[in-house]
């Protein structure tokens, strides 16, 4: 009876000999450190912030911003309030972001397809631009487009025509466009809607086909009507506006890209793409050779090969990193303000200069950075979903 | 069941082994029509692009700017009369890269084989005859031979001492501070303020501080990413996704502005320390991921038999897994110092006259005004061989510790 009490009383040195009770304290003192941390940290803060005399607060984004913005999707004034010249922001990195995902998605898959092909040079050529580009730092790069590419293009009154349908210089890239900013969505929504259309038919074409042997005529026609439908739509439907050379210099018409908006693109789309090349690639070498070789072997030619067999299957290998990849573009696209492209993180600095309000600005900048990488990862996700393979 | 009759055999042509240039050609570039297509657009285009570029190297491009601006270059505003620091710290970085060297390869049957020997003679070459180097090569070629050296004498001291290896990891890391004195001054030498730290040692110096200190960040948090008590779990993984969702420029701005806000109040950190606080406080978090990936190769099993031979939890992570996820994540995390490397142009944004920030200052300067692609591209050739050398080191390292069968 005795011994049985003096085991249930508190026994110190059996405690310190369990492993639960390390657990348990461990994370206690890891909380009660980071705790402190942050309570040291942010008491100085607050007793920073007192001192100068702004205490923590949002409500200076109503206030007029007072600055002007080069570009903007929207319509801003200069005194419209700061919270819209960070929309004008928003906007911009949205552009240089929504342009930089498509373009970046289709050079680094030819790049990373080009390093398989039977052509000596295109291979090396694939593989000397992947070795040269992902060792030069991005900014370096966009400094050498801005400067050294597109700054040493030919002034406005010298610009160059290509076959009458666009113009270069210095100051940026003219094309055609739409007379109107709501032709030009819907053009945008009949391209996208025609795309998924098509998507769809394609599928239901072909499962026709494996089911019943035959068929899919009926598929093939709507496609073709989409296909008519969409190219109606574009060529008519948006009442193009092609620019025009000035006599003296200067185009009117048409879209004018900033040289800080092409040469952030340009520059975004080469370095990202070096690297999605390389996924592409790796991507495609985890497909056994045995596939290549059954697909050989059923007579299918090298580009139904890549086409049918190994890209799709390639797919679930090379969707995850991309999602990271896409995250980096946006993230990246921040370096633009290092040339004076208005996008949010340029419109936010000018906002702390004027302001003297870093912690606002910066969890501003940080909200709008993790909301988009959010967006990114959960529209890729579904996508991952639907590559992988349907187990059971 | 399916035989092959001889006569089958017989009248199977064989295969040519065609080995002239003719007929490499016809097979790789040639071999169909879209092929010989290809082909020619990229001779095409390939050919004009190298022609223009040649062209505007020869006859426009005024490369008088670099090796003009060399020493600003390479160190900033330094004080040219404190140059002598900088060829030491050269020295003692060449010397330990030497023994390094030797060390490694201590059972190598020779350690000068010819590639070997071609490769330091085209460094010497280059040094000679590359015109921004050449008031300094008469200094920089011992520097080669110091390399060369101290290769010889650490392959002997190898031999003899195989356990050398650890003192030299500690050699490496008194250099550090060795670097930090030699530039910053103090303790005798004259101090140099850290607003005339600038150049490629600058830059060297932030991304070797950042690696420094993100390494040992990043393995805790990847540990505590990795680990079953969940204040600790929670706790790195809302630090890791915070940080890795907000870019980099984002925060150094962080690190410029709001950090002496962080601190009591009057307190203002050097902006370096700034700088490189950000960067590693960034960089931990993309270590940290590439760490779990390598933890999470590690087969369970590994675990489960150092628990039951009665290691406990510090012993079996220093022992038994990290040392396998570390091997299998080397190739990422040196992914990751390549482009903590590549960050520290980041910098420049922020004020500091690192490489690209003090190629920013050059090109503001009325003499070399439109200097832009003459300056860039050189920038470009630096960044690219430090880059491509550490990519291949870890290519060369990954091949080394590859003990799969």
């Amino acid at each position: 009876m005795a011994h049985d009490s003096g085991s249930r009383s508190f026994d110190l040195k059996a405690m310190l000999r369990d492993e639960r009770f390390w657990k348990i304290a461990f994370q206690v003192i890891t909380l009660l450190v980071v705790l402190l941390l942050l309570s040291f940290f942010l008491g100085n803060l607050n007793r920073n912030l007192i001192q100068q005399g702004r205490a923590f607060g949002f409500s200076f984004l109503r206030n007029p911003a007072g600055f002007s913005i080069g570009e903007s999707l929207i319509q801003y004034r200069p005194n419209d309030p700061y919270w819209r010249a960070l929309m004008v922001g928003l906007g911009n990195t949205l552009t240089l972001v929504v342009g930089g995902i498509v373009l970046t998605t289709l050079l680094g898959v030819v790049a990373g397809v080009a390093s398989f092909s039977k052509n000596w040079l295109l291979q090396k050529l694939s593989r000397v631009y992947v070795g040269l580009v992902q060792n030069i730092p991005l900014l370096l790069q966009l400094f050498f487009w801005y400067f050294a590419i597109f700054g040493a293009l030919p002034n406005p009154a010298n610009q160059i025509g290509i076959l009458g349908l666009a113009f270069l210089n210095n100051r940026g890239v003219y094309i055609p466009w739409a007379s109107s900013a709501l032709l030009a969505i819907l053009g945008i929504a009949a391209t996208v809607g025609a795309a998924i259309a098509a998507l769809f038919l394609w599928r239901w074409r072909t499962k026709i086909r494996i089911e019943t042997g035959v068929g899919g005529q009926a598929q093939s026609i709507a496609l073709a009507v989409v296909a008519l439908a969409w190219l109606a739509i574009i060529t008519l439907g948006m009442n193009w506006t092609v620019p025009e050379g000035v006599e003296g210099g200067g185009v009117t018409g048409g879209l004018r890209l900033s040289r800080e908006y092409v040469a952030s693109l340009t520059a975004l789309v080469f370095y990202t793409s070096a690297f999605v090349a390389e996924i592409v690639r790796a991507g495609i070498q985890s497909v056994s050779k045995g596939q290549w070789e059954a697909a050989r072997t059923l007579g299918l030619n090298a580009g139904m090969v890549m086409r049918l067999v190994v890209f799709p299957q390639a797919l679930r290998v090379i969707i995850p990193p991309m999602n990271s990849q896409y995250m980096n573009l946006t993230k990246n696209s921040s370096l633009a303000f290092a040339i004076a492209f208005p996008e949010i993180y340029s419109i936010a600095t000018t906002t702390y200069n004027q302001t003297g309000r870093p912690v606002e600005v910066f969890v501003v900048m940080m909200a709008t950075y993790l909301t988009l990488c959010l967006l990114i990862t959960v529209v890729m996700n579904q996508f991952n979903r639907s590559v992988q393979f349907k187990e059971r | 069941m399916t035989s092959v009759t001889p006569d089958s055999l017989s009248s199977a042509p064989p295969e040519i082994l065609a080995l002239g240039p003719v007929a490499w050609a016809k097979k790789n570039l040639f071999s169909d029509w879209f092929n010989s297509l290809l082909t020619v657009v990229i001779v095409g285009i390939l050919g004009w692009g190298i022609f223009r570029l040649a062209s505007w190297a020869l006859t426009v491009a005024q490369w008088q700017v670099i090796p003009n601006n060399f020493g600003l270059f390479m160190t900033g505003t330094f004080p040219s009369g404190l140059y002598a620091r900088i060829w030491a710290l050269l020295a003692v970085v060449c010397g330990l890269a030497g023994l390094s060297w030797g060390v490694l390869g201590r059972n190598v049957s020779t350690l000068f084989s010819r590639s070997v020997l071609i490769g330091l003679g085209l460094v010497c070459a280059f040094i000679v005859l590359f015109p921004p180097t050449r008031p300094s090569s008469l200094k920089l070629l011992p520097m080669v031979a110091l390399v060369a050296i101290a290769a010889a004498a650490g392959r002997q001291v190898g031999r003899k001492f195989p356990g050398i290896g650890k003192w030299v990891s500690l050699a490496w890391f008194l250099s550090y501070f060795v670097a930090l004195w030699l530039i910053g001054g103090g303790l005798g030498l004259t101090p140099v303020s850290t607003n005339d730290w600038g150049g490629l040692v600058l830059t060297l110096f932030t991304a070797v501080s950042g690696i420094v200190l993100c390494f040992p960040l990043g393995l805790l948090l990847a540990l505590g990413r990795r680990s079953a008590l969940p204040v600790v779990r929670l706790l790195s993984t809302v630090y890791i996704e915070l940080v890795r969702g907000v870019p980099l420029v984002a925060f150094l701005f962080m690190g410029q502005v709001m950090i002496p806000l962080f601190l009591p109040i009057g307190s203002r950190p050097d902006r370096i320390l700034r700088a490189v606080i950000a960067l590693a406080l960034f960089s931990a978090a993309y270590l940290a991921e590439n760490v779990r990936a390598g933890l999470q190769a590690v087969p369970r099993g590994q675990r489960e038999a150092a628990m039951s031979l009665g290691l406990n939890t510090p012993t079996t992570l220093g022992l038994i897994i990290l040392p396998q996820a570390l091997k299998i994540a080397i190739p990422a995390i040196v992914g990751q110092f390549i482009s903590l490397f590549q960050d520290t142009t980041l910098l420049s944004i922020v004020g500091l006259a690192e490489l690209l920030g003090i190629g920013k200052s050059i090109l503001a300067n009325p003499a070399y005004l439109g200097r832009y692609a003459e300056v860039y591209l050189f920038l470009a050739v630096i960044y690219w061989f430090f880059c491509y050398a550490m990519s291949l080191a870890s290519r060369k390292i990954e091949e080394k510790l590859n003990t799969e069968h």
